[in-house]
């Protein structure tokens, strides 16, 4: 599914149980012209930036990172720290590709649980 | 798997379901009169901010690294409100609830395994929120935070000791083949988007004065849901479980180096802003509440008559919610730091 597909059919699922997800609303939270809005869901345009498609992943409840890299991008603070650390990053992103979703989130810092 | 991302814990068992995830938030919030009337749900004000205990160690009483888990900072008669959701995916997640090792649900003491019979536990994708102990159906008492030691915290009331304060939380995912079965056809919008002075003492010392534990506030019209699936629904098997320590926010910048949050907001704050109180309705059955927590003592009790009658105003607009996730109470965005 293409960016604006997914952005259209969550907004009108949402639509169908509230109003608040007209075209026109929505827009005005994002903070742009509906007529931008509906030719990005239409796919006339290309994805907006990302403070945009982040503020679109807030207000339908989608996830910013999934729906940034459906417009192709990465955000802009993993940008960061690949850059801060880019051999060791680059590395352990080459390292873990191949790996699976459960493999990957062993590496995720837990909260320590102890003795109660 | 418990995580800590930004404000909120973020729980998963990516080894069940990849969809099953569950995110609590804990929201400051204001604290409502003890009057005897029961109040509608005040707003979030914005999250608590976390931190792993681990990473102040050496800071925070020696207690609170053997029980591991993370802190936020509370002012003494501060409120919270904890918030749950499904994390995009409505995968149903159990979560006992306790303060003190007190189940805020069912009153009973803390057990490592779920508890059906009476229910203690909420389930993250029919609860959406819990303001406090729930002492009877369609009523709660709302959390209220206080010093350990003074005999305030419901744990000390129900228990005599002041031993763990603090809250408690252990989840259960559902079975992976119910959710399955029973939960993917349902529509759902979502579903488809993938001191100096204090310085100077050792924190064990002072420890009981970081310490803080839940006592009771104000009442509050508020259900906490019955269960709809059965106990065979759930995966028992597989569970997680996180110890939220309260440090006395005077302690907060001895511990962490960072400005405490700003002191709770007042009525004056509050009435000032226009804001609305909640009314949420659902058609789910509620659960009844728990006699223990009949005749215990509220902070109310436990103050001068003057600084309860200083607290707030009451509601004047209040917004009815519905159940479903585009009408949420709404929360606070702005710095709480």
């Amino acid at each position: 599914m293409s960016f604006g597909k997914l952005v259209r059919k969550t907004r009108l699922q949402a639509q169908a149980g509230d109003r608040q997800y007209s075209l026109r609303k929505t827009s005005e939270r994002i903070g742009i012209q509906p007529s931008y809005l509906s030719k990005i869901e239409r796919g006339e345009l290309p994805p907006p930036g990302e403070e945009v498609i982040c503020k679109l992943a807030e207000d339908l409840g989608l996830d910013a990172d999934v729906l940034l890299a459906m417009a192709g991008k990465v955000s802009s603070d993993l940008h960061e720290i690949v850059r801060n650390r880019p051999e060791l990053f680059g590395e352990l992103l080459r390292e873990l590709k191949n790996a699976p979703d459960h493999a990957v989130l062993r590496l995720v810092r837990e909260v320590r649980d102890g003795e109660w | 798997m418990i995580t800590l991302e930004g404000q909120q814990l973020l729980i998963r068992f990516p080894e069940v379901h990849k969809l099953a995830v569950a995110r609590i938030s804990f929201q400051r919030t204001l604290r409502i009169p003890d009057d005897g009337k029961d109040y509608p749900l005040p707003p979030g004000m914005g999250n608590f901010p976390l931190h792993h205990v681990e990473d102040y160690a050496e800071k925070v009483p020696g207690k609170w690294a053997r029980h591991g888990g993370v802190f936020m900072p509370m002012y003494q008669s501060e409120a919270l409100w904890l918030s749950f959701d499904s994390a995009y995916h409505d995968y149903p997640i159990a979560l006992q609830i306790a303060a003190g090792k007190i189940n805020a649900v069912n009153g009973e003491a803390w057990q490592e395994d779920m508890q059906f019979e009476p229910q203690g536990y909420v389930v993250s994708n029919q609860q959406p929120w819990l303001d406090g102990f729930c002492i009877e159906k369609g009523r709660i008492r709302q959390f209220v935070a206080a010093p350990l030691g003074e005999g305030v915290t419901v744990e000390e009331q129900i228990t005599g000791d002041a031993e763990f304060g603090g809250i408690q939380i252990k989840a259960w995912p559902l079975k992976a083949g119910v959710y399955e079965k029973r939960l993917l056809d349902r529509p759902s919008f979502l579903r488809e988007s993938g001191s100096d002075m204090m310085a100077c003492l050792s924190a064990e010392d002072s420890s009981m004065d970081m310490d803080m534990g839940l006592g009771m506030g104000g009442s509050m019209k508020q259900e906490i849901y019955d269960d709809y699936f059965k106990p065979q629904d759930w995966d028992t098997s597989n569970d997680s479980r996180c110890y939220i320590h309260l440090l006395n926010s005077s302690s907060y910048a001895q511990v962490t180096g960072h400005l405490p949050p700003h002191r709770p907001y007042e009525a004056s704050d509050y009435a000032a802003a226009g804001l609305p109180w909640f009314d949420y309705y659902s058609d789910q059955k509620a659960l009844e509440g728990s006699e223990h927590f009949k005749g215990l003592k509220t902070w109310k009790d436990f103050q001068k008559k003057e600084a309860e009658e200083s607290v707030l105003l009451g509601p004047e607009k209040i917004i009815s919610l519905g159940d479903k996730p585009a009408s949420g109470r709404p929360v606070s965005q702005g710095d709480c730091c």
